[in-house]
């Protein structure tokens, strides 16, 4: 009986290994995704471009235009006459135009002498870009106005990543998106596949229980998103230097569960849907789509609708990601997770025991 | 021709006859034109703030009623341990830290004021620098306005911001083209290369291979229905982003149209050639998987380009994705024309005529 | 009887070092039934997909209707119909919505489509089942109907592999009268086949094992030739050295 077991697992494996062109995908795609969100990508505001309109380039112009020229955040366009301003941020060649008075040197000058005066600068900004134009007009006025003895009455300090990487926010959701992909969406097409063929009824009256043949087709899966799993805390712990200061087992043992729970998944949809397509469309629809949005991968949870927040709660890749962050970023050990790692725990023991119950109910 | 019609029926039949296509056709842009605005928003909002007031004076308390009443923040936790509140930045119900030193009040008149320290957990990069930013702001003008009023000087708007384009800031007009984009991809992205590879997993296309039907007019007919359905699609998208965000197109529509059918045009040339290269439904999938996450993430979909490094800037030019991103959004936002986005169109109909090409050539009839 | 429609001189098709069908030569003439027998794995699919234009010969050459198979594929195609070993009309579509494709596919105008489509579905019982998704047909049914599709446009040689595949045996008579009634009117029809008794059937018959074309003639004169009471006992007597299994 073991032997026949065994057997299974030799088909199952054969059967993906001989597939090269999406086993060296489902290898890229984590990769990729790594070096893209470590080093591509970037949610900060950078290279905003700007130009200046002055109709006198007197000394205080120019040294404003230089501070700006100067600043990391900007690239300075050049000075534009006062009718192109329109065209310049229609067609997208400048995020912001900084206009100067005509007398500025001398209202600055009234200014620094305690007379009060009307506004001397105007930003114009390109607002349909939102985070752009705000970033712009944060940094345009501090190094407009901005006085050195402001910044000394602060103190900042950026905690778990001091040099603000981007990557360190996304790695936990890569690792919550992957499984999902390989284990729950890999399975359920190749169980559904096996149904529509028809090859499905050949194992099933074979001597090997039922239940064998599925583990059988899970174990491939299992041992891809293993390999999976290391090669992506590997990168992320040589690459992208995400400091996994809570604990490589903890984090190990924690993503095993969530595999689980994904090939769980997995078997729920292949045992709802009757075709590839229902298959695929359903662990889309389903599966990924409440990922990207309602995990916290790309958009934080709390700034949700209430709504959203409490639907959020049945997305399992939430709690994953949830608990993964503290572990690798904010050094938290295992323990300190628990009560995510037991609602993982009890989603992954519903769905495999709904799932078992399903898959045998339609055999009688 | 009469090839070409009757080929061309049997698609529109065997979509109409699928149960699943014609409602996700019509139930999916609808849903996510409706849900995925609320849901998408990367505004720096409810950034949850613990004060640590060791000063206990006018100002401070000043700092902290500001705090409150901003729309950006959320106080939630003020104490005088800095301890506790940083078990509260640990557990994740507080984001940044404001702690205002004791005698703060009165050491800010000399010339060796104490520092008010902000600490923010930047496991979150980008939430962690922006609350930062507006944080500090925030208090700088707490403190210029409590100035003012013991010494009442000069001090009047010396900047005016005019936002143009999107006077509100309102993220979700930012987001409803990308939006539309995404559409595309996923519509006339994954189905028309999933039909294809169902007809080669169930034989019908050697049925069809066997035929004097040319490659070119097999092709057509397979792609004209999912252009179709890509226009329907936007024009569904249009409808909701009017009626329920009252975002109405600055520029022409007749732009918008013409910059979508092209888009459309390549986007279903690439899943064509990419099925042309696939036996199994799970290889199309995940070889399309892999290119579409590509194409949205590094197009300029979601995040800026402008802040990606060199290289990463120039692989985005061979992506088609990133020209229409550039166009939908200019013509939806700014009412940009036809003849300033001339160099993005001319990337995109490039792109067309090439993975349309490249569609008939690599569909081999004879092995 | 010496008008030549399929003429076939060392045709050969290799995958890698694998040599599927090895200098095969024989000419098929019009209005012939040619059974074309060999055990599973013998090269006999390889051989039909190059005379249909679905596969490129490696070396050697042939005509089918005129064309050359190698370079005039597209015009060969014009000329056959062809029915697959796997069932292959579409099954979201219905028995008239499937006709009326493969009639429009051939150019046939839409009055010409109609006409031949009612007369099809009369000759074949079928009116009842007009509006019917051909998916839910039984298989006997599915088969008679890709026949009657497969020379919908009349063509000069049908290509059958392995048509009557898991069919009983009333409706494989009935299918083999169907094959009759077509070659009569001037068709010429290509089929393989693994039952022998269908073989009997045929005008002629070659038999190939391993690629090559091991005896080719008249039933009758095949079972002189190797003192066989039947066609299953020149099959086996043939079959017997095959190298190449399942």
């Amino acid at each position: 009986m073991k032997n026949n077991f065994l057997s299974f697992v030799k088909k199952e494996s054969l059967h993906i290994l001989r597939d090269n062109r999406t086993m060296l995908i489902v290898m890229l795609i984590p990769v990729v995704l790594m070096i893209l969100f470590g080093f591509a990508i970037s949610t900060e505001v950078n290279n905003i471009r700007i130009a200046a309109v002055a109709p006198d380039r007197t000394d205080g112009v120019r040294d404003a235009v230089a501070r700006i020229a100067q600043n990391d955040y900007f690239s300075f366009y050049g000075y534009i006459g006062n009718d192109r301003i329109d065209q310049k941020l229609r067609s997208g060649e400048v995020n912001a135009v900084v206009v100067f008075a005509p007398d500025y040197d001398r209202r600055m000058a009234q200014v620094a002498a305690g007379v009060p005066s009307p506004p001397v600068i105007q930003l114009i900004l390109d607002a349909s870009n939102v985070n752009t134009a705000g970033a712009a007009t944060a940094y345009l006025q501090n190094i407009l106005l901005g006085s050195a003895s402001q910044q000394a009455l602060f103190e900042t300090r950026m905690l778990f990543n001091p040099q603000m990487k981007s990557a360190f926010n996304f790695v936990p959701g890569i690792m919550g998106l992957i499984f999902i992909l390989v284990c729950a969406m890999m399975t359920s097409v190749s169980i559904v596949r096996e149904k529509e063929a028809g090859t499905m009824e050949v194992l099933l009256v074979s001597p090997v229980r039922p239940v064998k043949i599925i583990l059988a087709k899970m174990i491939p899966y299992f041992v891809i998103s293993c390999i999976v799993l290391v090669m992506i805390l590997f990168l992320a712990y040589y690459l992208l230097e995400v400091p996994m200061s809570g604990g490589v087992a903890g984090i190990f043992s924690l993503s095993l569960l969530y595999l689980l729970l994904s090939l769980a998944l997995g078997l729920f949809v292949s045992t709802i849907a009757r075709t590839q397509v229902a298959a695929l469309l359903i662990s889309a629809m389903v599966l990924m789509l409440p990922i990207l949005m309602l995990s916290g991968l790309l958009f934080p949870i709390e700034n949700l609708p209430k709504f959203f927040q409490i639907i959020s709660n049945i997305v399992p890749a939430r709690w994953y990601i949830d608990a993964i962050r503290k572990m690798m970023i904010q050094g938290a050990p295992l323990l300190e997770v628990w009560v995510n790692g037991t609602v993982l725990f009890g989603m992954t023991v519903v769905l495999l025991g709904v799932s078992f119950k399903k898959f045998n109910d339609k055999l009688e | 021709m009469r090839a070409f019609i009757v080929l061309l029926k049997k698609e529109f039949l065997q979509i109409r006859r699928n149960s699943f296509l014609p409602r996700l056709i019509i139930l999916f842009p609808i849903v996510i034109m409706l849900v995925m605005p609320l849901v998408m928003t990367m505004d720096v909002r409810n950034v949850n703030v613990a004060v640590v007031d060791l000063d206990r004076s006018t100002t401070s308390r000043r700092i902290l009623s500001h705090i409150g009443a901003s729309e950006y923040f959320t106080l939630v936790y003020t104490t005088e341990d800095f301890h506790r509140a940083m078990d509260r930045l640990e557990k994740g119900t507080a984001d940044v830290i404001v702690q205002i030193p004791e005698n703060f009040e009165r050491r800010m008149e000399t010339d060796f004021p104490e520092p008010v320290q902000i600490t923010a957990n930047a496991v979150n990069a980008t939430k962690g620098s922006m609350g930062m930013q507006y944080l500090v702001q925030s208090i700088a003008r707490t403190l210029s306005e409590l100035r003012d009023e013991k010494h009442p000087v000069v001090t009047s708007e010396l900047i005016t911001v005019q936002n143009r384009f999107n006077p509100t800031l309102n993220y979700r007009h930012y987001m409803i083209p990308a939006l539309m984009i995404m559409l595309f991809l996923l519509i006339c992205g994954f189905i028309p290369a999933l039909s294809i590879v169902g007809e080669k997993e169930c034989g019908t296309i050697e049925q069809i291979n066997v035929t004097p039907v040319g490659r070119m007019t097999f092709t057509l007919a397979k792609l004209i229905p999912y252009w179709m359905i890509g226009l329907f699609v936007l024009t569904v998208a249009m409808l909701v982003a009017r009626l329920v965000y009252g975002l109405v197109p600055a520029g022409s529509i007749a732009t918008i149209y013409l910059g979508s059918m092209l888009f459309v045009l390549t986007i279903s040339g690439f899943s064509l050639t990419v099925a042309n290269f696939s036996d199994t439904m799970q290889q199309t999938m995940f070889v399309m998987f892999f290119f579409v996450m590509i194409f949205m993430l590094m197009s300029g979909l979601l995040t800026p380009i402008d802040s990606m490094p060199e290289w990463a800037q120039n692989l985005t030019l061979v992506l088609p994705p990133r020209y229409f991103v550039e166009i939908l959004r200019a013509v939806y936002l700014k009412g940009t024309t036809l003849a300033e986005l001339g160099v993005s169109f001319v990337a995109l109909g490039i792109f067309a005529v090439l993975f349309n090409t490249l569609a008939a050539v690599t569909y081999k009839k004879q092995a | 009887m010496n008008d030549v429609v399929i003429s076939v001189h060392d045709l050969t098709k290799r995958f890698g070092t694998f040599t599927a069908v090895n200098r095969i030569c024989f000419d098929v003439f019009r209005g012939e039934i040619f059974g074309f027998l060999g055990a599973n794995g013998a090269g006999k699919t390889t051989a039909m997909r190059m005379l249909c234009g679905l596969s490129y010969p490696s070396s050697g050459h042939g005509t089918v209707a005129g064309f050359d198979v190698r370079t005039e594929g597209e015009q060969i195609k014009r000329h056959i119909g062809y029915m697959s070993q796997r069932f292959s009309l579409y099954n979201d579509l219905t028995v008239w919505e499937n006709m009326n494709l493969f009639a429009g596919i051939y150019g046939l105008s839409k009055r010409e489509t109609e006409a031949r489509s009612l007369r099809l579905l009369d000759r074949l019982d079928f009116s009842a089942e007009k509006g019917t998704l051909v998916g839910s047909l039984p298989l006997g049914w599915k088969q008679k109907l890709s026949f009657a599709i497969a020379t919908i446009h009349r063509p000069e040689v049908v290509f059958l592999d392995e048509p009557t595949g898991g069919v009983d045996p009333v409706t494989r008579r009935q299918f083999w009268e169907m094959i009759y009634e077509a070659a009569d009117h001037g068709t010429t029809i290509f089929v393989t086949t693994h039952y022998m008794d269908e073989a009997e059937y045929c005008s002629r018959v070659s038999i190939m094992v391993d690629g090559e074309i091991r005896a080719l003639d008249t039933p009758t004169r095949l079972k002189e030739q190797f003192a066989a009471q039947s066609m299953d006992e020149v099959f086996r007597l043939l079959a017997r050295g095959a190298k190449r299994g399942e």
